[in-house]
């Protein structure tokens, strides 16, 4: 027979994936005999012979995953509810949230980063949702919750979740970020993949009560209020200034996010959602919202999430996001394993209207193509983007460049030091470059 | 958008059909009622029809009482609305931090073992006067919570909600008057025998050394702010020539673990294997950090050319080196009396730790890199390294 037409498949350089899952499983259980043991030792080898000689590997008549049927396609499957709660499969274990070394001493005030790296769409799977927690994060009886509305209001309100579940709900869906993604990166490339540089970023559905409708109940003073101050039920309290224009706007308490309950990490049983603003001030374990005339200086707004100019001025109250965008694949710490076909895909977000056009660069910014964008295109989330590359096998860099319904384009890292240095911390939203090598190795470099 | 909703319904509609084999008529009438999107002319918007009820929500929820608010509207402005009366002093205070807050930001707050340091003696008499804090124009600085902080009111509110760390909210309002006290006895904005009360708060406000580094001259506020970068979407031939500005050093290729299995295995673009060099290095440097930590106990002695352990150190927070290395004990990197001992006998060390400080490096001490310092004179590297190379010398 003609061999060249045979097409295995993709030849992986590990045997590691030679034994099945359940195989590694019943290994780490420590429930394999000593028959069954012999037999994988003979297997393995026999796999490993194979590998050395890869146009023997399937018998020369095609995929030994088609000749040789698998036993998932001779056995009977699990019945219902066999998880009650339904879990990723075994096979995607690789994609979880991930800290950084060296970023906190103590995992109560860290963060854990998504994948962006293996996400697709615009939605963030709610046990991905990436973490930042102050205090650590608490499990609130939401019989026990309440919250609270005071300060420049008639009627100092008090609401049980029932009473806000029975209130008129919205569900929207938002990108959340926090002010400090890409902080490690102000200075210099520092991390090694999208889930480090980036992961701070998540898309998600929420559901809840317009804060202008619980505003209006309490009959806020709409000539004073000025400003809403937001705090949480843990033990750090949590306290941030919101601009009452943002909360009027399109600002919710939530209590769903991707049709089911907040999970706890995310606020459970009721979080603060301000749309296109940093994450720090979407409030998690909400318990209580005042209306004031001045904004209040919290601690996370005078020593933390204040951004240092080179002049030695920190900018205060810093709260948008501006528009920036991620190749998320191929990127940093990937490796391209042949020349070809490639769908770059990546995520696009704005504080300010909508995502309207991506541009992605493979040599660095030199020429730039239009990408296309997945519907739908919604304010203030994540809008996925797409296109079409044919890797030639030579060095690469890989960009994209956000532009937004109110004409900003995202800028470079040289534009962005020049206005503010590469001290301030938050809210860095330069292009991202990915260095691909002739190896087809993908690495976090900076570019000017 | 509406191709999206439509394609939704008709999705969730098409697998019900297919499993009860029912004929397709609902298919239409459902799409002609999901097509309420104004951008699709000659298509008819589905309203809502008004409801009866509309607003009619008033009996959900209640009035909160006046000890609710009490007892929840904690808050502290920077005019000091919310600030309840009491009193602390400064003993008092150094009393309650050394019960509670030492172990994590260290008895002079100065420590960053666990948290940024609050104080570091980098606050001066004139940024007290002139209410902008110096340092923070000096890039090697850590930047610590009183070079930062405009409002004394900040200070009281945090530390009154949220500490101590392990146990929030259990101190009494005397008890944050005082452990306010001591810190900015610590600071140098107050002397040893003050006492901080509801009525001289406002007096300390006008010392507060960084008062006047705020700016809200930004675009980040509102949400029709001006933005302070101008990018041009230029598309062909924008840039001659594309220069590497930065990229990750290859000792630090693992510091973040095993990248491979970090990505989806099965696909076009797995990820690289970094894993066992980072794995091994993690593990010496736990052990290596114990032992270090078990005998470094004794500071470097003073360096021949009688550079002291002071000097030396007021030279490595100069160089903000002092955020991850301390004397004794490892924090991010290893500390300065272990780095001394383990090269104690290595006659080139000096030059060795030269390269490493200048160039940085990865794997003797852990997995943590240390990154290159390019910005520190060479004169100085120099003198650091020979006073970490003669540590045994004494």
């Amino acid at each position: 027979m003609d061999r060249t037409k045979v097409r295995p498949g993709r030849i992986r350089p590990a045997p590691e994936n030679f034994l099945d899952a359940d195989s590694l499983d019943a290994i780490r259980r420590g429930q394999i005999d000593e028959d069954r043991r012999s037999f994988i030792r003979k297997s393995f080898l026999a796999a490993t012979a194979a590998m050395a000689a890869p146009a023997a590997m399937a018998a020369g008549d095609g995929d030994e995953h088609i000749l040789n049927l698998p036993p998932w396609s001779k056995k009977l499957g699990y019945p219902v509810a066999h998880n009650p709660y339904g879990q990723p499969s075994k096979y995607e274990s690789n994609l979880v949230r991930r800290t950084s070394p060296g970023l906190a001493a103590t995992d109560q005030a860290n963060v854990a980063f998504s994948p962006l790296q293996g996400m697709f769409g615009i939605i963030t799977a709610s046990g991905l949702h990436f973490e930042r927690h102050h205090q650590g994060w608490v499990d609130i009886d939401p019989a026990k919750h309440r919250l609270m509305i005071n300060g420049l209001v008639d009627k100092p309100r008090v609401y049980t979740m029932d009473d806000l579940m029975r209130l008129p709900s919205v569900s929207r869906i938002n990108f959340v970020e926090c002010g400090a993604n890409s902080a490690m990166e102000w200075g210099n490339a520092a991390v090694p993949t999208v889930q480090y540089t980036h992961g701070m970023l998540s898309g998600n559905e929420y559901t809840g009560v317009l804060l202008s409708t619980l505003l209006e109940d309490a009959g806020f003073d709409e000539k004073k209020a000025k400003y809403l101050l937001a705090e949480g039920a843990d033990g750090s309290s949590m306290t941030r200034t919101i601009d009452i224009e943002r909360a009027l706007d399109d600002a919710m308490v939530a209590y769903g996010s991707n049709g089911e309950m907040l999970r706890p990490e995310n606020g459970y049983p009721l979080r603060l959602v301000v749309p296109g603003v940093q994450g720090v001030s979407w409030v998690k374990w909400l318990r209580r919202l005042e209306v004031g005339d001045q904004p209040y200086a919290t601690k996370d707004e005078t020593s933390h999430y204040v951004d240092l100019m080179p002049d030695g001025m920190q900018r205060q109250y810093t709260s948008i996001h501006e528009a920036k965008s991620v190749i998320t694949t191929p990127s940093g710490g990937q490796k391209l394993l042949k020349q070809g076909y490639y769908n770059v895909s990546g995520l696009a977000w704005t504080g300010r209207g909508h995502i309207k056009r991506v541009d992605v660069s493979v040599d660095g910014g030199k020429n730039w193509h239009t990408a296309r964008l997945e519907e739908p295109v919604l304010p203030k989330a994540l809008t996925r983007f797409n296109i079409d590359w044919v890797w030639d096998g030579g060095p690469a860099i890989l960009q994209s460049r956000a532009i937004d319904s109110t004409g900003f384009v995202q800028p470079t890292y040289s534009q962005l030091r020049d206005a503010r240095g590469s001290r301030s911390i938050y809210h860095n939203n330069a292009i991202q470059s990915w260095q691909v090598s002739e190896s087809g190795e993908v690495a976090n470099v900076h570019v000017g | 958008m509406c191709t999206w909703v439509n394609r939704l319904a008709l999705l969730g509609l098409l697998s019900a059909l297919v499993g009860c084999g029912a004929d397709t008529a609902p298919v239409a009438e459902a799409e002609a009622a999901q097509t309420g999107n104004d951008d699709q002319p000659g298509m008819a918007a589905t309203q809502p029809s008004p409801s009866p009820w509309q607003g009619k929500y008033g009996d959900v929820g209640r009035a909160a009482t006046a000890a609710e608010i009490q007892a929840w509207d904690i808050d502290v402005r920077p005019d000091f609305k919310g600030l309840p009366p009491g009193s602390g002093s400064v003993e008092e205070g150094e009393e309650v931090w050394l019960a509670q807050c030492s172990s994590c930001h260290g008895d002079f707050g100065d420590s960053n073992e666990v948290f940024t340091p609050l104080v570091l003696g980098n606050v001066t008499e004139q940024d007290i006067e002139t209410g902008r804090v110096e340092a923070l124009n000096d890039p090697a600085r850590v930047r610590t919570t009183f070079m930062k902080v405009s409002t004394v009111s900040t200070l009281w509110d945090y530390i009154h909600r949220a500490m101590p760390w392990n146990n929030p909210k259990s101190l009494s309002d005397d008890e944050v008057y005082a452990v306010l006290a001591y810190l900015l006895n610590l600071a140098y904005i107050v002397d040893y025998e003050f006492t901080l009360s509801h009525e001289n708060i406002d007096d300390i406000q006008a010392k507060m050394p960084n008062r006047n580094g705020m700016t809200r001259d930004h675009g980040l506020w509102k949400i029709d702010g001006e933005p302070d970068t101008a990018n041009v979407a230029c598309m062909t031939d924008c840039d001659d020539e594309v220069e590497i500005l930065s990229s990750i050093p290859d000792y630090a290729e693992g510091a973040n673990g095993n990248l491979a299995q970090q990505m989806r295995p099965y696909t076009a673009t797995p990820g690289i294997e970094t894993a066992e060099e980072a794995q091994e290095a993690g593990v010496e440097a736990a052990s290596a950090g114990n032992e270090q930590t078990a005998t470094g106990d004794t500071a470097p002695a003073p360096a021949d050319d009688g550079m002291t352990a002071d000097t030396a150190m007021a030279l490595a927070g100069e160089y903000g080196c002092t955020g991850c290395h301390q004397m004794d004990g490892k924090l991010v990197g290893p500390g300065f009396a272990a780095i001394s001992d383990k090269y104690a006998d290595r006659d080139d060390a000096a030059a060795y730790l030269a390269d490493k400080i200048r160039n940085g490096g990865k794997g003797v001490w852990g997995q943590i890199p240390m990154p290159p310092q390019p910005d520190i004179p060479d004169e100085d590297i120099a003198a650091l390294a020979e006073w970490l190379a003669s540590g045994d010398s004494n």
